[in-house]
């Protein structure tokens, strides 16, 4: 264990966890209003560490749904993991053991994903274990005190950290972008595409976690084949 | 409720969330050598975070229950994009956006 690279890792995981927090108060205190027990909020966020699927399984469970449909929920609405799974096993150190990677492959949730991709360097296994304990003690944490409180904030506050994830997800896609026109293509397209599917009658009927996958493909299949990346620098040839 | 019922809803969830993220981690182990696929996974961060973003962003305030106004977050997000387009760090970028949605529903 390298201690500076935990510690990096850890600091950098500070602003998600402050995120998390409010996100997981949310879920914490739904969960319980909707009839499950406190212990069961809990332990749904500490071992599902996700927040859309978390919702949507914590529902079902209260509505009486069948373990098919929990499982197929979560296939669809979670499979976006899969891609920034398949991403960062090419981020990571070539070095780092079948255990560690085991261990990392439970803490890819899109903000973990998002601020360890953006790093200049391969990531070390010490640096992963950072930057996924602090989201995880914000995650349970603001579950833990949702469940447990089950109404804090008031609607003015909750309402306005409702945007702050969102926030941090603009923050790390606009400058690369406004570098680089293949990554500027790529938002923008995705952005419009996804747009698309949520407001157009026809796409409309494809679930939110669907349309996500569909669009990622789509677009970065597209930008793949329009620019291509140098392999020897990782980046874009221009 | 049914007790073993909560309980092996809670074992699918989270079987099901684990094997999606660790599959692709314990599978490729090496690097991959196609241009294609390299040039690929460096799309998909921006395209899933895009994607994810837009519009989701507008409705992300509280427009869909009537609490909050679809004016905060259109706010939050001019804001968000204007600080990022500075390079402003990620926190900074979402205080930021968090304080113009609050400034626009207090005064709205």
């Amino acid at each position: 264990m390298n201690r500076n690279e935990f510690m990096l890792g850890i600091r950098n995981g500070i602003p998600i966890c402050l995120g998390y927090f409010s996100v997981s108060l949310a879920f914490g205190v739904t969960a319980v209003l909707s009839g499950l027990p406190a212990w069961a909020a809990v332990v749904i966020s500490v071992t599902n560490l996700t927040s859309a699927g978390q919702f949507a399984g914590a529902n079902l469970i209260v509505s009486g749904g069948t373990y098919v449909e929990v499982a197929v929920s979560m296939l669809i609405i979670n499979i976006r993991y899969f891609l920034m799974s398949l991403s960062l096993s090419q981020k990571v150190e070539e070095r780092m053991t079948l255990g560690q990677r085991l261990a990392v492959a439970f803490g890819i949730t899109d903000e973990i994903f998002a601020v360890a991709i953006q790093q200049p360097r391969p990531l070390s296994a010490s640096y992963m274990a950072g930057l996924i304990a602090t989201p995880v003690l914000g995650w349970s944490g603001g579950t833990l005190v949702g469940a447990v409180a089950t109404s804090v904030l008031p609607p003015m506050i909750s309402n306005a950290l409702g945007i702050a994830l969102y926030g941090m997800f603009i923050a790390i896609i606009i400058p690369p972008a406004r570098e680089k026109r293949s990554v500027l293509f790529a938002v923008l397209l995705a952005a419009a595409l996804s747009s698309a599917f949520y407001y157009l009658p026809m796409l409309k009927a494809v679930s939110s976690g669907w349309s996500i996958i569909l669009v990622t493909l789509a677009v970065s299949g597209l930008a793949a084949l329009l620019f291509p990346i140098d392999p020897e620098r990782g980046e874009e040839k221009q | 409720m049914n007790m073993s019922y909560l309980l092996i809803c809670m074992g699918i969830m989270a079987g099901m969330t684990y094997l999606i993220r660790v599959l692709p981690m314990a599978i490729f182990r090496k690097k991959i050598k196609s241009v294609f696929v390299q040039s690929f996974l460096y799309y998909v961060p921006y395209a899933v975070l895009a994607a994810m973003t837009f519009p989701a962003i507008f409705y992300s305030t509280g427009a869909s229950t009537g609490e909050g106004s679809i004016w905060g977050a259109a706010a939050g997000t001019a804001v968000a994009v204007l600080l990022a387009f500075l390079r402003k760090g990620l926190l900074t970028v979402a205080v930021g956006a968090s304080a113009a949605v609050f400034l626009v529903q207090m005064f709205l």
